[in-house]
């Protein structure tokens, strides 16, 4: 019987895959192939749930450099993001990790300053973060699913599966996410690390998680926790007796670059410091 | 036949068998030495002490063959699903799926529980890359 190389490989694959398929399937355990069963695990009872996560940044209640350094430190060190610093102690820029921090209102809100716009809203750094959007570009982009959607709206990353491709920095309007070009624990201090909490690897992309893990177990995100009193107010935005929703739809609020209809999750009151 | 150059070419051979073999004969006893993860931490003991008898989230010999993936399915769980609690069919007790707050709460002998077993088989999983391993006394090393 002739055989051309066509057929031979087929009948060498189908005859691999039945039997070295068959012997594999045998040897190993159903967990390998069918995963866990849903009966197998449920939520935290204590987990906070919203349809769908929100914060408002009240301006004009961060009033010192104090109040944003306090909210800034209690992310950072609850998350274990580095501090890379430069040898003369400025901020290493290049190496730098942000998963909330301070940007001018310019930088913020690009194409709404005005030539004779207030001195002092001009001058104001603003408390900026991921926006948890409806219609994320960063999740779009990512090819290996690492960062995804939860069904409570925030987006949400997997590290473990983060090739580190940068697409979705590319992709992020607000340059909400931050690469690990060095190993991050370089510049983490031992003693202040979070144990309940990994650092990342070299090699990630990593942003805000609006503290889904301390959500879980029914804490608020750290931020709003150490923020001044009602500076910080976070809530499920689709139920209309949230403090988000009543701020949201009583105050005029604005969101950064919403007109790139990628629906942030992050409204500013923006009030001056005397009213709001 | 005659062999030519015969005493340099035995001599090679038996340089060449004497090399190749080395790591044989270097390594007769040390490599056997058996693994023997520790399961004896102040935690584990409570728990004995609490409930009588130690064990873990599933099976003996389930964990020690299939661990690896029940970890990758508890990852899949918690970051992507928000379920954190893992209900265990062997004992059917509750427990947080999480490897710093979890696994190594009881195995906090990392050195003498997950790297004895690693380190014998030259697995190296990267989970500590970024989890952050428990603390333990240097003496532990050896």
């Amino acid at each position: 019987m002739s055989m051309d190389r066509r057929q031979f490989l087929k009948i060498a694959g189908i005859s691999s895959i039945l039997g070295f398929g068959a012997s594999v399937a045998n040897a190993t355990h159903p967990i390998w192939v069918k995963g866990l069963d849903p009966s197998q695990v449920e939520p935290n009872k204590d987990a906070l749930t919203a349809k769908r996560w929100a914060m408002v940044v009240d301006m004009s209640k961060f009033k010192t450099d104090e109040d944003f350094k306090k909210t800034i430190d209690a992310c950072h060190l609850t998350h274990n993001v580095p501090d890379f610093r430069n040898p003369d102690g400025s901020v290493d820029t290049r190496k730098e990790i942000k998963w909330i921090w301070k940007a001018a209102y310019e930088n913020a809100f690009p194409g709404q300053p005005n030539k004779f716009m207030d001195e002092h809203l001009k001058e104001m750094p603003f408390l900026v973060l991921c926006n948890h959007c409806d219609n994320p570009p960063c999740v779009r982009v990512c090819p290996t699913k690492a960062t995804f959607k939860l069904p409570n709206g925030i987006t949400m990353q997997d590290m473990h599966r983060c090739i580190g491709c940068r697409f979705c920095m590319a992709g992020c309007p607000y340059g909400a996410r931050s690469f690990n070009w060095v190993d991050p624990r370089k510049a983490i201090n031992p003693e202040r690390e979070n144990k309940e909490y990994p650092t990342r690897t070299k090699g990630v992309v990593e942003k805000c998680t609006f503290c889904s893990e301390r959500l879980e177990i029914g804490k608020m995100p750290a931020c709003v926790e150490a923020a001044p009193k009602g500076g910080l107010v976070f809530g499920d935005i689709e139920d209309p007796n949230s403090e988000v929703r009543k701020i949201v739809s009583t105050k005029y609020t604005i969101r950064r670059k919403s007109d790139l209809g990628t629906g942030p999750a992050v409204y500013y009151l923006i009030g001056g410091s005397d009213h709001a | 036949m005659k062999l030519y150059d015969g005493g340099k070419i035995i001599i090679g051979l038996l340089i060449f068998v004497g090399i190749a073999t080395f790591p044989f004969y270097y390594n007769i006893g040390k490599v056997n030495a058996k693994p023997e993860p520790k399961v004896d931490t102040p935690a584990i003991q409570e728990w004995e002490k609490q409930y009588g008898k130690k064990e873990c989230v599933e099976s003996k010999e389930f964990m020690r063959t299939e661990h690896m993936q029940l970890i990758n399915l508890w990852r899949d769980s918690v970051v992507r699903n928000m379920n954190r609690q893992y209900i265990s069919t062997s004992n059917h007790k509750k427990f947080n799926m999480s490897l710093q707050n979890g696994c190594m709460q009881c195995h906090s002998n990392k050195k003498k529980f997950c790297d004895e077993c690693h380190n014998y088989m030259a697995v190296k999983p990267f989970c500590w890359d970024c989890h952050i391993q428990p603390k333990e006394k240097e003496e532990n090393k050896s």
